[in-house]
């Protein structure tokens, strides 16, 4: 799993990475009440808001963590968003990306650099 | 409101206390606050069931004396307070000239002579300024900066406070006292901005740390941050000023006519009558509504209200998920034809328009333990 400093995680699997956002930005946020899941087709550009991920109190953009195109959405949080709170690093992750330039990869951050960067927050 | 300035910011006598429970503090109206401790839902469900414990201590407490403070407050709202018996409560507007709202006030009459005052805390300096400048005859002003105010808020508020403060008990709602807790003096008030029944309790800062302790100790009680506090609110129908309203409005846009009392409107000696009398004449662009958000995303402050026609109507003032009804709940403003009950139309929500219906307000029923009529 990869992360950005925007609290998002990408996790590849051949061509294809499922992405969301961390545990860290899920308790931030607090109870999430509402997802806004991208449609399939979607084009995504690396840094674009691509999903939204709402609290009692506030709206909060998610940037795509790699461009690609989506082949998936998860469709359970529309019915089920405080999975993003039970789950955010597996059963709450928001859409499944076809990756179009996996050299994007190489700018994330490891689990390690990504924990070492939130001991600086 | 005033979030983003550089001057640091102030903090109630309370605030180790919220951050050794856990909350998470953000800047509001110049202070750090908690905006929440175990989560805004769970707060927020609490106070509904059982009872919340509010530090509302941020907010402006203000004491008027004397036999012209009545003179001196019908001056600044359209409030009739010669009418307003010892012992009760008021919800009141400060006005200026053209009577835009400058903010909205509780006035409590704990005393024959004495009121007191709870104004919002982004507002209080230039309310008190305001206030200073204003004095009639013999009234006296005093800023109470050295009491706190807790508000304990729920249905079951009156039981905690059974134990703690017995003898405000027997108040009804929008009652107010003068009552004595840990040897001290407390203004105390059945009344909140939750919707439920519930008081609000004014004491000196040095018992304020004790008593929010000894309320927390009521397995009852749980503390509640300024996030549940605004959604408890607006299910309430309750306007937050800054949102629903501020200099730019009138009491009859904002709906808010019954901070107007008829003896002072047929007087006609309130601030900016004349512009009063034509908005309720009919001449009015604006009115204050309440919707239901049929389906989509929570429409938040700033969003559009649109006809289905596609016709901007109006926006969004405050917005958000209810956690009681389960659906997302906004006020908002609309042109008088468009905003009776039932009225279809759109909400839009970063660009997409999503459906809600006109409802009245209260979103939720109220709790309150209102004096058996007859």
């Amino acid at each position: 799993m990869k992360f950005t400093k925007d609290h998002e995680w990408v996790e590849v699997t051949g061509e294809t990475a499922l992405v969301g956002i961390t545990a860290y930005a899920a308790n931030a946020l607090g109870d999430v009440v509402f997802v806004e899941v991208p449609d399939v087709g979607k084009a995504l550009k690396k840094g674009d808001s691509f999903a939204v991920v709402e609290s009692v109190k506030a709206a909060s953009d998610v940037y795509a963590p790699v461009s690609g195109e989506v082949v998936e959405a998860n469709n359970e949080l529309p019915n089920s968003p405080d999975l993003v709170n039970a789950a955010p690093e597996g059963a709450g992750w928001i859409a499944k990306v076809k990756l179009s330039d996996a050299s994007e990869l190489d700018s994330l951050m490891d689990r390690a650099a990504y924990e070492a960067f939130l001991d600086t927050l | 409101m005033a979030d983003t300035h550089d001057t640091p910011l102030k903090s109630t006598v309370l605030c180790d206390r919220h951050v050794a429970l856990g909350a998470r503090m953000v800047p509001f109206a110049g202070y750090t606050m908690p905006v929440q401790y175990e989560g805004v839902l769970a707060e927020h469900r609490w106070t509904r069931e059982s009872a919340g414990l509010f530090d509302v201590s941020h907010m402006g407490q203000a004491r008027l004396t004397g036999n012209d403070a009545v003179a001196t407050l019908e001056s600044l709202t359209p409030t009739d307070f010669a009418a307003l018996s010892q012992g009760k409560q008021k919800y009141s507007l400060l006005l200026n000239d053209t009577s835009g709202i400058l903010d909205d006030w509780m006035v409590s009459r704990p005393e024959e002579d004495g009121f007191f005052l709870v104004v919002n805390a982004a507002c209080k300096d230039q309310d008190f300024e305001i206030i200073a400048g204003s004095l009639i005859g013999d009234t006296r002003f005093e800023v109470l900066d050295g009491r706190s105010l807790l508000a304990l808020q729920g249905p079951k508020a009156k039981d905690v406070m059974q134990s703690v403060c017995p003898a405000a008990c027997a108040m009804y709602f929008m009652d107010c006292g003068t009552f004595e807790i840990m040897g001290e003096t407390a203004f105390i008030s059945r009344s909140g901005y939750t919707g439920e029944d519930g008081f609000e309790i004014s004491v000196p800062n040095a018992i304020a740390g004790a008593l929010w302790d000894r309320l927390l100790t009521d397995p009852l009680v749980k503390p509640i941050g300024l996030g549940a506090r605004d959604s408890l609110r607006m299910e309430a129908g309750m306007p937050l000023y800054g949102h629903e309203m501020d200099a730019g409005y009138t009491l009859a846009e904002a709906d808010l006519k019954f901070a107007m009392s008829k003896s002072r409107f047929l007087r006609g000696d309130i601030k900016g009558i004349d512009r009063l009398k034509k908005q309720l004449d009919g001449h009015l662009d604006r009115v204050r509504v309440a919707l239901k958000i049929l389906s989509g995303p929570p429409a938040r402050e700033g969003a559009p209200i649109v006809a289905r026609d596609g016709a901007v109507l109006g926006k969004v003032t405050s917005g958000g998920p209810s956690p009681t009804l389960g659906y997302s709940i906004a006020m908002g403003y609309v042109p008088p034809a468009e905003s009776a009950v039932g009225t279809e139309l759109d909400v839009e929500v970063r660009g997409k328009p999503y459906p809600a219906v006109i409802v009245s307000l209260p979103f939720v029923a109220n709790g309150y333990h209102r004096k058996p009529k007859g």
